[in-house]
């Protein structure tokens, strides 16, 4: 029996010192050719925290109605991008950004000096790792946005706290409880409370950071089937940690390592054959 | 992760240890055919157990490997390769076994004048398996395209060997018999080629993720077009 010590290296490439066999050369992929438009687009994003430069030169577009996966190993730069999105940054000191993050079809650089972070965050909604709604009832938690832009009218609170909440899928559990504390519901239906709030003030992109990770299994796939339904009306970034996670729910994946967009394309090709190594060797564990 | 890496590994070394055993299979059947000598056919037929059985467990692994460890990129591949290489490789065993089947006729008759093309098709034949095996370990790429390129080789011999043996036929209808058992081991040895391609054409799509089944017949010129 022939003996294989080790799992084979790639035989050398010897395409360019002779006749190329027919069966290795045929047609280029473009999975992307029938793209929705861009949504928003970062050109030339470097952040930086202090003198630390977390994000370097990142340049991607996401586009609308699709859900984009950025995947990564700790501290590669996952979250701090995501961030950006919705000048989370802004609230502590020390921070710079360069180039920019562009919405369509606004055409606006929403980490442009002259704009307000406030209404950022009202266009660019943000659910986290760990549920926080806030200590109020379950519908003030959604109702809070809309009363920070000053809506006052009682019926259109209703409406809109019934719909935000409908969108997120707990409308049945918690529209006869809508007074009582969030603090009751559990780690599953708390975060879609916080999707429900981020969803009330009709963001157009909703920015998940790790939304699943302190979720049991089944919390974990009713957010991520409540992700599939929401990409119908709003873009979704989504930073995750789990792999699989990435390649059930996103359309489009990302993949940073130490602050720089390694690689981004069509989901399927990204887990079933990357173009860079460096992302082969993260997603199959052989690095990270 | 370490241990899933390792239980690839095991499976890697499953299936090249079917690939050797079918090999020597092969060139058991041909070397009995060319010797006359069934005798050399006994551990033909005895190693067809161990490829069955390892076909059995190669897919059993396979199967596990994908449901209980979620592989993506170039581990789902092999994943998917080395079931689709474990059926290939059965089915060239077989072959093996109707070459010794069919070469009991032809020891059993008369020695007929020298047909020279069926051991060189036997070469060529055997070569396309030992071929695309060594791509399997190597990781070659070029060396499986080029199997897939010896394809039209047998494809030829076999042609050759049926005109052949239907001239011999009509001129003596006493070697009908052994001539039919001939070109019955002619068209085994042909599906043992195909199969070798087969199993060439996992590896590409293994090694570059590329699905070369059923194209062939592009111009290679047409192909390197699309490329550009």
């Amino acid at each position: 029996m022939m003996k294989v010590s080790n799992w084979p290296k790639p035989a050398r490439n010897r395409a360019e010192n002779g006749a190329v066999p027919a069966a290795l050369t045929s047609a280029g992929e473009d999975e992307m050719a029938t793209e929705p438009p861009v949504k928003a687009e970062a050109k030339h994003l470097s952040f930086s925290y202090g003198s630390f430069r977390a994000l370097k030169d990142i340049n991607i577009r996401i586009l609308q109605n699709r859900v984009t996966a950025l995947i990564g190993p700790s501290g590669c730069g996952k979250s701090t991008f995501l961030r950006c999105f919705n000048r989370m940054h802004d609230l502590y000191p020390n921070s710079s950004y360069e180039g920019q993050i562009t919405l369509y079809p606004q055409n606006i650089n929403i980490i442009g000096p002259k704009v307000d972070p406030i209404e950022v965050r009202m266009r660019v909604g943000m659910v986290f790792q760990k549920p926080n709604p806030f200590p109020k009832s379950i519908y003030e938690n959604v109702a809070y946005g809309l009363r920070l832009r000053g809506v006052r009218n009682r019926k259109l609170l209703d409406q809109k706290v019934e719909e935000a909440l409908k969108s997120a899928a707990i409308w049945d559990e918690a529209k006869d409880r809508l007074h009582q504390s969030a603090s009751k519901l559990s780690g599953g239906q708390q975060q879609r409370l916080c999707i429900a709030r981020a969803l009330a003030t009709d963001p157009e992109i909703l920015a998940f950071d790790e939304p699943t990770s302190a979720l049991d299994p089944m919390a974990t796939s009713r957010i991520e089937e409540l992700v599939s339904a929401l990409r119908e009306r709003v873009t979704i970034i989504i930073v995750t940690h789990n792999m699989q996670q990435a390649a059930r729910v996103s359309d489009f994946t990302a993949f940073m390592y130490l602050g720089e967009l390694i690689e981004f394309g069509v989901t399927d090709k990204m887990f079933t054959n990357p173009s860079n190594k460096l992302t082969e060797e993260y997603i199959t564990g052989r690095f990270g | 992760m370490r241990q899933f890496h390792e239980q690839l590994q095991d499976l890697f070394q499953n299936v090249v240890q079917m690939g050797t055993l079918t090999e020597s299979m092969v060139r058991g059947a041909v070397s009995a055919l060319v010797a006359r000598d069934e005798g050399l056919c006994a551990d033909v037929f005895e190693k067809e157990k161990a490829v069955n059985r390892l076909q059995v467990e190669v897919d059993d692994k396979a199967v596990k490997l994908t449901a209980l460890q979620q592989p993506v990129a170039q581990d789902v591949r092999f994943l998917f390769m080395a079931s689709r290489i474990g059926g290939e490789l059965e089915r060239i065993a077989d072959q093996a076994i109707n070459i010794c089947q069919n070469a009991h006729h032809v020891i059993e008759a008369p020695p007929l004048p020298p047909l020279l093309d069926l051991p060189q098709m036997a070469d060529a034949a055997q070569k396309m398996v030992r071929d695309s095996l060594a791509a399997m370990i190597q990781r070659d790429v070029v060396l499986a395209a080029l199997v897939l390129e010896d394809e039209k080789r047998v494809d030829a011999f076999r042609n050759q060997i049926f005109s052949t043996l239907l001239d011999w036929m009509k001129r003596d209808p006493a070697a009908i018999e052994q001539a039919l058992s001939l070109i019955l081991i002619a068209r085994n040895l042909e599906r043992v080629g195909d199969h070798a391609t087969n199993v060439a054409e996992e590896v590409i799509y293994w090694i570059q993720g590329r699905d070369v089944r059923h194209s062939k017949g592009v111009p290679v010129a047409e192909q390197e077009r699309e490329t550009a």
